[in-house]
């Protein structure tokens, strides 16, 4: 029987040669005369084990990494294909403790998998969350996704039911399903290791979603820095087209639903939401003013749904499995699993799926290992570039939505970045305002101008000119930016400024 | 002014791109113009089979889409994806953000400008690189990280790396 063996076609695992070594697999089995099956699954989210390549035994799945190209001959002198002993062996993937101490439900697919094919995908569980929602009423299915407590998993946090309720509830003969796959916060890559790596998944989520609220047409749009995401993406869909489970007759059914990618153009802003309804008009992508909601005018002026890809990609568990398996992970108002993204200066970097409830600091010690330097870890940011940083007196705050927002942080898209201690505050201020005035939109002052004053202002406080009269300066234009930006990215510019200032001022001070 | 009406329809912009140029951007009309907010996957195209969005493309672009050119430009302007003049042989983007930053991208970025002698948007004399920065390439686990053409990623790079990435790029003719 020909051996499956799996070699990632994750970007930060091609990135580290996976393709190589696919290629070095391939020709010294072809060589040998051993007969094998190559498999281009997701990544398992442990980039330090990448290219991680895993023998698919009757016993469980082994794996062997990092494997470079040049690993290759040695492995199979070893036998690696039959699970042999090797230096680079793992054991059993899923008992490598960063794994092993998962929760994996929206990820549970992911690395398992080929990712484009439908008979793969229906093996582990994938369509069964669909064929439940074919059966059911749209008011049913957004019950069930009510129920279960889901959160946007995108930075808000918006309760995923109570917008699809509003869809629903509007009146309209074309509606729209958008997922957010603009995924641009640093330090952030689960959207595109879900796309990557179990992208039908996403496609199952997004026809729920349109079976849900009565929508017949979906759009993914993707960052144009995706270009990996992109490709599997469309593989998919289109595998998912010729098996029947998208277009017209879904799995035999009278319903539709359509399903297309769209690329985006390099535009931050665009994460946020009325800016991607603009820009997949074909327009500039400027925030609008709510009200009115997407839920009521979004994409060219109809009730639109628009998620994140690991909000969109969580629903069909829900509907397979019910609300309340869902429900029942995490604390207090933040329900189910988060897929957290350990980034930046760790030894450990990759993507922890959990329930709600973990600490900063277990995940940047337990799972992360320490920093990637061996330096001590001075600061980490979360939630993206819009996000603060945090010294090590904030690193046993829970991460959850509640917890964050008390410290005056946010959990947004779960990325954790960790700066050591040569990492230079004051910087890394100036770099959040220069970031806000290269990727705003422009549309309102506080944003446009602001942040450019914000450059200056920290320069003069850098050059120790007015120091104490800038440092006012720089609090008050926190509070315009604040309370008179017109979306997120001027309002939560001044959190990651403000957090530096607040635990960090010894970088503030006047230089020599 | 006259408005646009079907009495009185707009005659066709002059083109003044060359020929081989011309059909490129009637193609890439031709394959999109009817889709939902055709703008982008046109743009898309027309710098995916051109390697650039030519200014003289604006005006038939404008015209096919019903669209005046001040909002073609103003979305080619808006974006950082495209570009209105030709690039280098190798479009080499640098990611700028925090997670890179936090392995060192700081130094790699001034690096690549002292060691190419060009700043971001620029083309070496040579015209073997065009520079670019970038917000995030999702590889954040494995910075700094650098994309080469559509989709080449390189991870951990160190400046040493990329030397040697940029001594291969030069060698290598497109």
């Amino acid at each position: 029987m020909s051996t499956r063996i799996c070699v990632p076609r994750d970007a930060t695992a091609l990135a580290l040669g996976a393709d190589a070594t696919a290629r070095a697999i391939e020709s010294e089995a072809r060589r040998r005369g051993i007969d094998i099956t190559l498999v281009r699954n997701g990544s398992r989210g442990m980039f330090w084990l990448e290219p991680l390549v895993e023998i698919d035994a009757p016993a469980g799945r082994i794996g062997y990494g990092p494997i470079k190209a040049a690993d290759v001959p040695a492995l199979f002198d070893a036998g690696f294909e039959r699970g042999n002993v090797h230096g680079l062996r793992l054991g059993p993937v899923e008992a490598i403790p960063f794994f092993e101490k998962q929760e994996r439900l929206t990820f549970a697919r992911v690395g398992v998998i080929d990712p484009v094919s439908v008979e793969d995908y229906r093996a582990h569980g994938g369509f069964r969350g669909l064929e439940n929602a074919l059966a059911m009423s749209g008011e049913d299915i957004v019950k069930a996704v009510t129920d279960s407590g889901l959160r946007g998993r995108g930075g808000a946090a918006f309760p995923a039911g109570i917008k699809w309720k509003t869809v629903l509830g509007t009146d309209s003969p074309q509606k729209y399903v958008v997922c957010n796959a603009d995924e641009g916060d640093s330090g952030t890559f689960s959207d595109r290791m879900l796309m990557e790596g179990d992208p039908l998944c996403l496609v199952e989520g997004m026809t729920i979603a349109g079976l849900a609220v009565g929508a017949t047409q979906g759009y993914i749009y993707l960052r144009s820095e995706y270009p990996h995401a992109f490709r599997a993406l469309g593989e998919a869909i289109a595998n998912a087209y010729a098996a029947g489970w998208l277009g017209p007759g879904i799995n035999g059914t009278s319903r539709r639903f359509d399903l297309e990618v769209r690329l985006g153009a390099g535009a931050y802003i665009c994460g946020e939401e009325t800016s991607l309804l603009d820009s997949l008009e074909g327009k500039r992508g400027q925030v609008r003013f709510k009200p009115p909601l997407p839920a009521i005018k979004g994409l060219f002026g109809q009730p639109t749904v628009i998620n994140n890809v690991i909000t969109l990609a969580s629903v069909p568990i829900i509907l397979d499995r019910g609300a309340e398996y869902y429900r029942d992970y995490g604390t207090g108002r933040s329900r189910g699993t988060l897929p957290l993204q350990l980034a930046g200066n760790l030894k450990h970097t990759g993507l922890v799926e959990k329930a709600f409830g973990v600490t900063l600091r277990e995940l940047l010690y337990e799972y992360g290992g320490g920093s990637y330097s061996g330096r001590p870890i001075r600061a980490v940011q979360v939630g993206g570039p819009l996000g603060a940083y945090l010294p090590e007196s904030q690193f046993d705050t829970i991460v959850d939505y509640e917890a964050f927002a008390a410290i005056g942080a946010m959990l947004g898209h779960g990325g954790i970045v960790a700066f050591d201690d040569t990492v230079d505050m004051l910087e890394q201020a100036r770099y959040a305002m220069e970031f806000c005035a290269i990727e705003s939109c422009g549309k309102c002052t506080p944003c446009r101008i602001g942040s450019t004053r914000g450059v200056e202002v920290i320069d003069r406080i850098r050059a120790g000119f007015e120091r104490e009269k800038n440092i006012v300066l720089l609090k008050d234009l926190f509070e315009t930016m604040r309370y008179g930006s017109l979306c997120a990215m001027g309002g939560l510019t001044p959190d990651p400024v403000r957090s530096a200032l607040e635990y960090f001022p010894e970088d503030f001070e006047v230089r020599a | 002014m006259a408005r646009r009406t079907a009495a009185q329809p707009v005659s066709a912009p002059r083109d003044l791109l060359p020929p081989d140029i011309s059909a490129k951007v009637r193609a890439a009309l031709h394959a999109n113009r009817d889709r939902p907010g055709a703008l982008l996957p046109v743009l898309h195209a027309v710098q995916d089979s051109v390697g650039y969005v030519p200014d003289d493309a604006v005006p038939l672009i404008a015209y096919e889409l019903n669209l005046s050119r001040a909002e073609v430009h103003g979305v080619i302007s808006f974006y950082h994806h495209f570009r209105t003049h030709p690039p280098g042989r190798h479009v080499v983007r640098i990611c700028r953000a925090e997670a890179c930053q936090s392995l060192g991208a700081r130094a790699l970025e001034a690096h690549a400008k002292k060691t190419l002698g060009i700043g971001f948007h620029e083309t070496t004399s040579d015209g073997a690189i065009t520079l670019e920065a970038v917000y995030c390439l999702g590889n954040c686990g494995c910075g700094p990280s650098v994309l080469v053409d559509p989709d080449t990623l390189h991870a951990r790079m160190t400046p040493e790396a990329f030397d040697a990435l940029v001594g291969e790029l030069r060698e290598v003719a497109k």
